[in-house]
């Protein structure tokens, strides 16, 4: 019993703003997650995308390599409660 | 033994003539419950008296479980808001009660050092509690070692992160914490941050117990609150209040104008309520409905001759000065919502477009922050918009009230520094 794995869960891209340079590449990275501000700051999609959406998955993880200054990070949510500690 | 209703509880004495050790011992008794501190922290329902009102025990529970033999506890009385003075009144008149406390949650938390935080912008305070510490240090000495530690006053060096950084690193600058609850480290070491005023309270309850505490206040939000009083009051002062006490009787016992226009409650990061709702309990459960919190304890009142706008913008153009700017949305964020109150509050031909940007502006800066610095001012912002919603009518039709060009303010606003000038370290 339960030897499939199955993609269940989301993530949410998360950014650190003590970091975050702006006027970065995250948004045209990954434009499905992350508009800019006037200030040229990434505003961040808040709502979690389910891990079964494989291509927004891969543009999260451009982002994340992207970012020059690291300041990116893709966070795991489980279905029911907050997010999954590692 | 104090009785469970006498009042006051936390204020007892002349603030400036801060109580020696005997004369703390004579009023407070002095022994301390020595078993199950915690448990009776717990059903005090105390809850912090900085800002953020969160249960205390649930806190010190927190630290107690951290593993690692080195623990710190802070007891924060930097008074970041520039309306309020109840730290620093508190530990002007009972300094002991603050450092009872501190060494009840170090003996919960299981801490060898204590670290008392005072802005070194207020000399006489650093002094009084210098005197407090060199007393207790002539006692026989059990218990964690208590040391002073005096930042500099910035508006967001009161912030649990950026203390705790200050400490760790000279610097007052807060930290991204991206997962809550977050534990804050000295270090690698654990450590347990609690406002003065709360610590004084933890003072309390360390000796006469749970049930006592809740002799005073309500089922929800038991004990007192130390309440700053600034604007149109007789002279700025501090009272202690019960929690749920009627807004209005807090008003008549610090000689404020009985009809004011609005009060601004909670501190620079709190909310306008009108000034309809003086029957209003003073404790978060009843404010809440109304946007507002008790907060730090602030309440400056705004007379009908005063503007809201002018106000609002006065406190914002100063907390976006004080913004640390390590984050764009707060950095750039603050003074664009300043900018935008400007022309509101004098009322420019770009008082219409500028209301539109406000209100889309604070919905973009909102959350983005690494601490609820640019949270508090939007909150403020807001409810200033819904408040002062006429007048802003008004100023947008370039129709300003007369309080808007009058010279007489309301709200405590420092100087504005140049951004060069800003001591963080
Ligand atoms: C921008 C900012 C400034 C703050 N300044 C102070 C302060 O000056 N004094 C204070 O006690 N708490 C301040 N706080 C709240 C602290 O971060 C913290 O929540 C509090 O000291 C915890 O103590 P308590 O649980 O006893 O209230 C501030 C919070 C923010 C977001
Ligand atoms: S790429 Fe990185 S540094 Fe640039 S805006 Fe995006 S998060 Fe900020
Ligand atoms: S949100 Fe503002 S005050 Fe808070 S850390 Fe970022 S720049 Fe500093």
């Amino acid at each position: 019993m339960g030897v499939v794995r199955r993609r269940s869960g989301g993530f949410v891209l998360k950014v650190n703003p003590i970091l975050c340079d702006g006027y970065g590449h995250c948004h045209e990275l990954a434009p499905e997650l992350v508009t800019m501000d006037e200030w040229g700051y990434p505003i961040i999609k808040a709502e979690v995308t389910p891990l079964s959406d494989l291509a927004t998955l891969e543009s999260a993880r451009y982002a994340v390599r992207g970012c020059p200054r690291q300041a990116l990070r893709v966070e795991r949510v489980s279905d029911d409660a907050g997010p999954i500690r590692r | 033994m104090m009785d469970a209703t006498q009042m006051p509880r936390l204020l007892h004495g002349t603030p400036g003539t801060p109580h020696t050790l005997d004369q703390h011992e004579a009023v407070y008794h002095s022994t301390f419950r020595t078993s199950s501190l915690l448990d009776e922290l717990s059903r005090s329902g105390l809850t912090g008296r900085g800002g953020a009102a969160f249960p205390t025990a649930k806190k010190a529970l927190l630290i107690r479980e951290q593993r690692g033999h080195r623990k710190y506890v802070v007891v924060n009385a930097m008074e970041g808001e520039p309306a309020s003075h109840k730290d620093r009144t508190l530990l002007s008149t009972n300094p002991h009660l603050v450092l009872d406390g501190a060494e009840i949650l170090a003996s919960i938390v299981g801490a060898q050092r204590v670290a008392i935080t005072v802005a070194r912008d207020n000399p006489l305070v650093v002094n009084h509690v210098k005197r407090a510490l060199h007393e207790r240090e002539r006692r026989s000495k059990r218990g964690p070692e208590l040391e002073l530690h005096t930042p500099p006053w910035r508006y967001v060096a009161g912030e649990e992160s950026a203390l705790v950084h200050w400490l760790d690193d000279n610097e007052s600058l807060p930290q991204y914490r991206p997962r809550r609850p977050h534990v804050l480290r000295i270090g690698r070491d654990p450590v347990l941050l609690d406002n003065a005023e709360t610590c004084a309270n933890v003072g309390l309850i360390g000796r006469y117990g749970a049930q006592w505490f809740r002799g005073l206040g309500d089922e929800a939000t038991p004990g007192t609150q130390l309440v700053s009083l600034t604007g149109a009051v007789a002279q700025p002062t501090v009272v202690e209040v019960v929690l749920g006490t009627p807004l209005r009787q807090i008003l008549a016992a610090a000689g404020a104008d009985p009809s004011p226009q609005a009060l601004l409650l909670g501190g620079y990061g709190g909310a306008w309520l009108s000034g309809e709702y003086l029957d209003t309990p003073y404790d978060n459960a009843s404010l809440k409905p109304l946007g507002a919190a008790v907060g730090a304890g602030v309440i400056v009142v705004l007379p009908r001759q005063g503007c809201g706008v002018v106000e609002t913008h006065r406190v914002v153009r100063w907390m976006a000065n004080e913004s640390a700017r390590q984050c764009g949305p707060c950095a750039f964020g603050l003074p664009a919502l300043a900018e935008d109150l400007a022309h509101l509050a004098h009322a420019t031909r770009d008082a219409s477009p500028a209301l539109g940007r406000l209100i889309d502006r604070a919905g973009v800066i909102e959350g983005r922050g690494a601490c609820h610095h640019p949270d508090g001012v939007v909150r403020f912002v807001r409810s200033a918009l819904n408040v002062f919603r006429d007048d802003l009518a008004h100023h947008v039709a370039g129709n300003a009230c007369t309080g808007a060009t009058s010279p007489t303010h309301y709200a405590t606003v420092p100087t504005i520094e140049r951004a060069e000038e800003l001591i963080w370290e």
